[in-house]
Parts: C-alpha cells; sequence; structure tokens
C-alpha cells in the first residue's frame, strides 16, 4: 500500500506539540494581561472641554486638594468643583483668556461645564471617599502624582483585585491622616510598624466581604 | 459490512432525517437567541419554581448519557463481549446527549455571558467560585465527563478509522480518515498498549459514569427541600440515569439495525440483554420510589409528608402517575422472555420509559419546589412556547449530530466485534470446547492481514 503521508508529515506531531505549549502559554499571558483592566484602562486620559490643568494648579500654585473637591472628607462622592470655585479667581485672573471662555458661558448662562470623568466605576460597586480619606489612604496612592499631571489620567487600574490587595494589608498603603493630600509623600523607615499600631489603635478593620462595596 | 454504510451514497431518507433534524436544531438555536435577548423570563419558571424545564432537561440528556458510557466501560470491566456490537453507537449518543445537557446549565443562568466565572481562572477580581456548591462540580463533572467520554471514543475509533482509510479510493477520504487514524498500522506493540490504554480509560470512566450522575443528585439533594434533601439521590439517580439511557440505545438501535441493515450484529440477543439491564435498573428506581414514600411517611416530617401527599394527589398528580406508569409498571413487562424478544414491543416500551424518566425529573423539580415550606409562596409552574421549542431543538440538535456520526463514522466498533468472532479464537481449532461442534474444517486465515485483529481477540479475551 503506498504511503498516504509524505514523510516529512514525521514533524507534525512535534510541531503540534510545540504549537500547542507555547500557543497555550502566550494565550494565557495575553488574555492575563490583556485583557485586565491594567492594560484596558490604566493610562484612560480623555480630552475635557476646558483643559484644566492639574500640573499648574495643584503643583506650581500649591492648592490644598480640598480647595476643589472639598466634599472627599465628608461624603461618599469626591466632587468635581462647579463653576463657582473656578470663578471664584477666575473673575480676577486672566478674564480673557480664551481658554476660560467656556468656564465663562457656564457661569453667565448657568449651565455646568460638561467635565469628562476618568475614573469611573461601575455603579454596583459603592466607593466612599470620606471613610478612606479619614482613615489614612492618601490621594496619590489611588490617583497617582495629579500634581503632575497635566491632563489627567487614570493611574490605577481600580479592578477589585487591586482594591482587595490594600483590604488585605492596609499597613503597606497608609499614612498620617495630615499627609493624606500631601503628593510625593515619602514613608518614614518604620512605617509598617507604624500602621500596624495604628490599625490596632483605632481598630480600622477594611472590610473584604461583598456587602463593603457591592451591598 | 459496517463501512460500507460511510462509503456508499448517502440515501435519500438520510437527507430527508438530516433536513428535519437540522431545521429542529435551528429552532433550538433560534430559541436559545430568543431567550439570552429577552432574559429568562421567557421561561415559564417562576419564583417558587426557579427551576423548570432547562433542568429537568439537563438531567434528563445527562441521564440519557450514563447508558453510553456504562455499555463500553462498565461492561467492558465485566467482560460482557455482547457489548461489542452496541458500544460505538451508545457512546456516540453519551457524547452527543451530554452536549445537549451542557446548553442547559449554560443557558438557564440569566447572564450567560459570564459563566467562565464558574471557572477558578485566576483573574483581576481576585475572585474564585465556590467549591461548597453542587452546581459548580457539576460544571466539573459534565464538562470533565464529556472529555473522557469523547478521548474513550476517539481511542476506540482509532483501529476502525484505518480500516476505512486503508479501504477508501478517494484521495480526500484517504487523507482526513488516515490523519484521524493517526497513523495505526494494527501492530502487535499497538495493540497491546491500545488493549491497556482502553481498559485504564474503562476504569476511570467507570467511577465517573458513578459520579456525574450522584453529583448531578447533588443539585437536589444537597438542598433543604423536602422531597429534595434526600440520601438516596445519588443511588437512585444513576439507576434511573441507566434506565432511561438503555432505554434510548434500544430505541435508536431498533432503527438502526433495521435501516443499516445490521441484524447479524446487533442481535436479538444482545437487545435482549440491554432489556434485561433496562428491567433492573427499572425496577431499583421503582425500589426507590416506594423508599422514598416510605421515608416520607417514616419520617414523621409533615413537610416531608406532605410533599409526597401532593405529588401523589396534589395538582401534578397526573405527572406523578404518568411517572410511576411508565418507570414503575412498564419495564416488569420485561419479566415475560416473548415480549422482552419483540422488536415492537420493546420499541415502544423504551419510548415510554424515556417519557417517564422525563417526567421523573420533572415531578421531582417541580413538585418540590411549588409548593414548600411557606403556603404563602405556593405556585404552579407552567412552561412557556420556549420552554417547548428549547426541548424540541435539543432532540434536533442530538439527532443532528447522531445522524452525521452515522453517516461518516463506523457505527459499529469492527475491531472489536472481530475480536470476540468465533473465528479470533485460538481454541477456535479445537474440537469439543464448543465452538466448532459442526464444523470440522479449520477456518483458514487470511495470515498476514488479520494478524493484529487475532491479537486483539486474544488479549481480550485471555485477560
Amino acid at each position: 500500500m503506498p504511503q498516504i503521508f509524505p514523510k516529512k508529515a514525521n514533524v507534525l506531531p512535534i510541531l503540534s506539540l510545540g504549537g500547542a505549549l507555547l500557543g497555550g502559554v502566550a494565550l494565557i499571558f495575553l488574555v492575563w494581561y490583556y485583557f485586565s483592566p491594567e492594560f484596558l484602562v490604566v493610562g484612560y486620559q480623555p480630552d475635557q472641554p476646558v483643559a484644566y490643568n492639574h500640573e499648574f494648579h495643584a503643583g506650581q500654585l500649591g492648592m490644598d486638594c480640598r480647595y476643589c473637591h472639598n466634599w472627599v472628607e465628608n461624603s461618599a462622592h469626591a466632587n468635581v468643583p462647579p463653576t463657582q470655585t473656578c470663578m471664584n479667581c477666575h473673575n480676577q485672573i486672566k478674564t480673557q483668556s480664551p481658554q476660560l471662555l467656556k468656564v465663562r458661558e457656564s457661569w453667565a448662562t448657568d449651565t455646568p461645564i460638561q467635565w469628562v470623568k476618568v475614573h469611573h466605576l461601575p455603579d454596583y460597586a459603592h466607593f466612599s471617599h470620606a471613610s478612606h480619606v479619614n482613615n489614612g489612604v492618601g490621594c496619590e496612592t489611588c490617583h497617582g502624582r495629579i500634581d503632575k499631571m497635566e491632563v489627567v489620567y487614570q493611574a490605577e487600574p481600580l479592578s477589585m483585585g487591586w482594591c482587595l490587595e490594600c483590604h488585605r494589608q492596609p499597613e503597606l498603603y497608609l499614612r498620617p491622616n495630615e499627609e493624606v493630600t500631601t503628593m510625593g509623600y515619602v514613608h518614614p523607615e518604620n512605617f509598617v510598624e507604624i500602621n500596624l499600631a495604628r490599625i490596632q489603635e483605632e481598630g480600622i478593620q477594611p472590610p473584604t466581604n461583598c456587602s463593603a462595596c457591592h451591598y | 459490512m459496517v463501512s460500507r454504510h460511510t462509503e456508499k451514497k448517502t440515501p435519500l431518507a438520510w437527507y430527508i432525517a438530516f433536513g428535519l433534524a437540522s431545521s429542529m436544531a435551528a429552532l433550538l438555536l433560534l430559541s436559545l437567541a430568543y431567550q439570552v435577548w429577552n432574559g429568562v423570563g421567557v421561561w415559564g419558571n417562576n419564583q417558587p419554581v426557579a427551576w423548570g424545564w432547562p433542568i429537568v432537561n439537563f438531567v434528563f440528556w445527562v441521564g440519557i448519557g450514563h447508558a453510553g458510557t456504562l455499555i463500553s466501560a462498565i461492561l467492558f470491566l465485566f467482560r460482557q463481549k455482547w457489548r461489542t456490537s452496541i458500544n460505538r453507537a451508545a457512546e456516540a449518543m453519551t457524547l452527543f446527549a451530554v452536549m445537549c445537557a451542557l446548553i442547559f446549565p449554560t443557558f438557564h443562568v440569566g447572564r450567560v455571558w459570564v459563566i467562565y466565572w464558574t471557572l477558578p481562572i485566576p483573574n483581576q477580581m481576585e475572585m474564585w467560585p465556590q467549591f461548597k456548591s453542587p452546581l459548580l462540580w457539576d460544571v466539573f463533572a459534565v464538562s470533565s465527563y464529556f472529555i473522557v467520554s469523547l478521548v474513550f471514543w476517539y481511542v476506540g475509533l482509532i483501529p476502525d478509522l484505518a480500516t476505512i482509510r486503508d479501504r477508501s479510493s478517494t484521495w480526500l477520504r484517504r487523507k482526513v480518515t488516515g490523519f484521524f487514524s493517526l497513523g495505526w498500522t494494527g501492530a502487535n506493540r499497538h495493540w497491546r498498549n491500545y488493549e491497556k490504554a482502553y481498559l485504564l480509560l474503562a476504569g476511570l470512566a467507570t467511577p465517573l459514569v458513578l459520579s456525574v450522575h450522584s453529583v448531578v443528585s447533588f443539585d437536589f439533594a444537597v438542598s433543604v427541600l423536602p422531597g429534595w434533601h434526600t440520601t438516596i439521590f445519588p443511588p437512585y439517580f444513576v439507576a434511573g440515569a441507566i434506565f432511561s439511557g438503555f432505554a434510548m440505545v434500544v430505541t435508536l438501535m431498533v432503527i438502526a439495525r433495521k435501516v443499516y441493515g445490521l441484524e447479524n450484529v446487533i442481535t436479538l440477543d444482545v437487545l435482549e440483554k440491554m432489556n434485561i439491564i433496562i428491567l433492573v435498573t427499572g425496577t431499583i428506581v421503582g425500589f426507590a420510589y416506594i423508599t422514598e414514600f416510605f421515608m416520607a411517611w417514616y419520617s414523621q416530617v409533615e413537610y416531608e409528608q406532605y410533599a409526597f401527599i401532593n405529588r401523589a394527589f396534589g395538582p401534578y398528580a397526573w405527572a406523578y402517575w404518568i411517572m410511576m406508569t411508565c418507570n414503575l409498571i412498564s419495564p416488569q413487562l420485561f419479566w415475560f422472555k416473548k415480549l422482552r424478544r419483540s422488536i415492537p414491543v420493546m420499541f415502544a416500551l423504551s419510548i415510554v420509559v424515556n417519557i417517564g424518566m422525563w417526567f421523573e425529573r420533572f415531578v421531582i423539580t417541580i413538585t418540590s419546589l411549588h409548593r414548600d415550606f411557606l403556603p404563602s409562596s405556593w405556585g404552579y409552574f407552567e412552561p412557556t412556547l420556549t420552554d417547548v421549542t428549547t426541548f424540541i431543538g435539543s432532540f434536533g440538535l442530538f439527532f443532528t449530530l447522531f445522524l452525521l456520526f452515522l453517516r461518516f463514522v463506523p457505527m459499529v466498533a469492527m475491531a472489536e466485534v472481530k475480536g470476540v468472532m468465533p473465528e479470533a479464537d485460538p481454541h477456535y481449532y479445537d474440537e469439543g470446547d464448543g465452538h466448532t461442534a459442526e464444523s470440522k474444517v479449520p477456518y483458514i486465515q487470511p495470515a498476514q492481514e488479520d494478524n493484529g485483529r487475532n491479537e486483539a481477540g486474544e488479549t481480550r479475551g485471555g485477560k
């Protein structure tokens, strides 16, 4: 009986084995990384209607975060400042700037500025800013160096796994309450022990159960 | 004789049957698309009865599938040679029934697109499935059952595909079958490894058969519901699975042997033995029904007692009595040898049995749910059109696949049947051992070509 397959078909088993192996490994890593929020959302930087510059206001002018985001200590929601806050200064400063045209329009017509939200959690995950800020989670830990961002982008994945890493080991991330809004805060040498002592003393128990965020 | 069916021109009847089956399968696709788009509310499930037909059909199809593995694995361990003529078709039936079954747990969830969350994959949520849930065990049980059945079936197919390859006359056919037969030459060494692998797979598949349907029964037995929370469920479900699965095999084989002229391979003796197994498992199932009733009375738990009174005399009494008639009474007819060997009787009874077993799952699922602890949450379940079309469509998928199998794959395990034929017996030449009483002329072997197959027969017979 003649051969059905030529002799070079002998490499097929090795090829298919190697291919399956490589393909499997590649697939795992591709999915694992490229389908994760770390790849999909970190660095998200939409165009804003007004070219607001955090690097200038928070960085160079040294404004405290809470001047504009003034409900962050009291509310679950850290507010975006209304046009009123902008106009506190800009009715005197750079009143003719074309960049601020939309702000003045908003002020004149009583229509809010349509900011684009960068950090967007799905609404089945409830997040409270106040409970984090008042327990020593710095702005920087979750939002990155905002004072160096000309345009805000998402610095962290905000995935559930990322949240849980801190909730399981908060001592690696906490800082004193008075340093919460400090940008570029450097932890002291023994900050883990300090934090552990503080967690013990204040009874900080970051929840890792479903009902904490998902109700 | 067997390979001819895959070689000759496709008969018209096959096209007609395939057209029918595939249009039913299209109905399944439509129903599922409609359901996914509109939500599970298109089914008749309601608040007390949140598990309706989808689960009933799931258990029904998984049960059907169990006979195939029983025939190919358990009967292999028991060295039952009569299994050889039916095991290929029965295993194919398993595979297709499990495919049909898997549709239901996949689509009865409200959000099918996140069903991969049931798999333990490391993910960005750092979440894992709940390993305490029998529904998760179902995922593992049924998926490994499908994979093992597929491997088992394919391993069994390799020598037969080689036969088809060697008989093939066209270039494409030779390439395709040559590819799938993986270079099988039927060498002695091939056969020895093959037999060992087959035995190991049979040994692995046997506990799998018993555990898979037990796991399916845990879906019910692990809950707290009166009528569900019973320790008898695992063996009783398995017995029911074998009962319904064998009935399905009989239904299919009665038709196949007639249409394909396999009366000399799938003999009446084989069918009779299957009917005996139907009788045995049917009686086990009947015993379980009576035990459940006894235990309900004996338990002195009013909920348990009411659950069973409700089954027999409640709003679903009709389903209960259909189940009792079909499953408890009808298989008892097989005590009569005449009925057991009558093709029309066994054909009718096998269908009756499957109707009964469908109703068994219906009764267990729905009558226990629709009236339980709180009378304020009593309801009534009525299937909708989508329920019905999905179920009919699953039959369409099953028969589509089964017809494709009949057309393209040898439906009888040729190598195995040859191994149990008298010619394969090394003692065939001996006189007075009962094998060759009628003929003293030694059978002349076509010496070279059949060596491999004789080896198979020897190893199989000799272990």
